[in-house]
């Protein structure tokens, strides 16, 4: 029940947001983080917007998990 | 659009970026030398863990252990019965989420009381309750609110549409529970070993890191938080193995592209507006101080509990005994016992005729465990 699904905001209106998700468009609130725009991406939860999803901070992590491989591999390659 | 976004979550799955994470974890768990017990809170990290065949790959002497994270799980059996017992009163609509559909109550479920005609009705979000209770007016509407921090602000700002509209017959049975105090009630119990915590991503993305401090700062125990894909849940445990190797112990965030220390304030504010914390019960490990959430006052209007169905629902177990007998549910949401080791897991329970909660919803650690491991786990 805790799972949360991305998806992209197509239209914002009031308490309301359009979103698509895995090809399909749902109404969901927005209550819980107002200040969302259309174009950002938000994890759906039960029928509402929990959160947006930062691309800045996923690149950032998906890059320090690059440099963790390459400090391996090259570990295993001088061991 | 971003191509980035629209697959993000297929980066987070990335095999060769997974084996060297492994490599990593492998190294730690080496140096420390000793048997590690991690917990994964979280039933959808459960589920994912058992999908991903994570626990297989993992190397010895280090343990998963699954924890108190499926919400519908760890409800108090009474709880579960009166519920089930109000459908029989007529003027009631029970709208609910699918997961609670099976759950065994101590004489029937809500599927088989919605077979015998019941007005039960399954909804996907909170809203859809309200709008039920909008379009049946001389029906009284009760939605059993269940679920953790990331579910719980839902309800609440349902409620406050609800208050708005002025919709009186509409009603929440709440059995909300919080994860930070359920975490200092296992390890104050102290009946497993736990090296680390795998702390939920979602409940996280509303409470932030800084909820958790008491789990690092009171019992010395690591708690790092992590997403969902395998990518995820394995740097988590190699952040979790590198902060023991490192004697340290510190709330840690690996899914930072959903949350941060602070949490998401306005979620947390409509929470604390509508909802209050109390004492509340869980299956298996009792009754927790602060880790439940029930109506604030000022919305009493709206508690179900206030309600004349409920209180005669009460009335009518009075004299019954709520427990399912023979169900070590209980001890596998404590992390006391993995689920195969309940010795009616896969024989007289099975997700098709479920005996205990764990093993009928969808992010249940017997049920996770019956349809992705049994097989690995049982030869
Ligand atoms: S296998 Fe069934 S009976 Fe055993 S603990 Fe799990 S849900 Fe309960």
């Amino acid at each position: 029940m805790c799972l949360a699904v991305p998806a992209k905001v197509t239209e914002i209106n009031g308490f309301l947001a359009k979103v698509e998700i895995y090809g399909n468009t749902r109404e969901v609130g927005i209550r819980l983080v107002p200040d969302v725009q259309v174009g950002d991406w938000v994890l759906i939860h039960a029928g509402f917007a929990l959160e947006k999803i930062d691309e800045e901070r996923a690149r950032e992590t998906l890059k320090i998990l690059e440099e963790m491989a390459e400090l391996v591999e090259r570990e295993e390659a001088g061991a | 659009m971003s191509e980035f976004m629209a697959n993000i979550n297929e980066r987070f799955r990335d095999p060769s970026l997974a084996k060297q994470l492994l490599e990593r974890i492998k190294r730690a768990v080496q140096t420390l030398q000793r048997p590690i017990n991690l917990m994964e809170v979280c039933g959808t990290h459960t589920v994912s863990i058992s999908r991903n065949g994570i626990r297989q790959i993992l190397p010895e002497g280090l343990k998963l252990l699954s924890g108190p994270g499926c919400p519908v799980c760890v409800t108090a059996q009474r709880d579960i019965d009166i519920i089930i017992e109000v459908v029989n009163n007529e003027q009631v609509i029970l709208t609910t989420y699918g997961d609670m559909m099976k759950v065994p109550g101590t004489v029937a479920n809500l599927q088989e009381a919605k077979a015998l005609g019941r007005a039960v009705q399954v909804v996907y979000s909170p809203l859809d309750a309200l709008k039920v209770a909008t379009e049946n007016p001389d029906k009284l509407v009760i939605f059993y609110s269940v679920g953790f921090e990331t579910t719980a602000p839902m309800a609440a700002a349902t409620l406050e549409l609800a208050a708005a509209q002025g919709v009186r017959n509409f009603k929440i049975y709440s059995v909300h529970k919080l994860v930070p105090p359920a975490l200092e009630g296992l390890l104050s119990a102290d009946e497993v070993k736990i090296d680390g915590f795998i702390l939920p991503g979602h409940v996280s993305t509303v409470v932030g890191g800084e909820a958790y401090r008491p789990v690092p700062e009171k019992y010395g125990v690591p708690a790092v938080i992590a997403g969902f894909e395998p990518l995820d849940i394995l740097l988590g445990i190699e952040r979790l193995v590198t902060q023991l190797v490192e004697g340290r112990a510190t709330v840690e965030n690996a899914y930072s592209r959903a949350g941060n220390w602070e949490g998401n304030q306005v979620a947390k504010q409509v929470l604390a507006e509508f909802f209050q914390p109390v004492d509340a019960e869980w299956r298996g490990i009792g009754v927790i101080p602060g880790s439940g959430l029930e109506l604030a006052d000022a919305y009493a209007a709206f508690n179900a509990r206030n309600t004349e169905a409920i209180a005669e629902a009460e009335q009518r177990l009075v004299g019954l005994k709520s427990e399912i007998k023979g169900c070590r549910c209980g001890d596998v949401l404590k992390g006391v016992i993995l689920p195969y080791e309940c010795p009616l897991f896969g024989k007289a329970c099975t997700p098709s005729r479920a005996i205990g909660p764990c093993m009928v919803s969808s992010e249940g650690s017997c049920a996770a465990y019956y349809k992705y491991e049994r097989h690995r786990q049982l030869v």
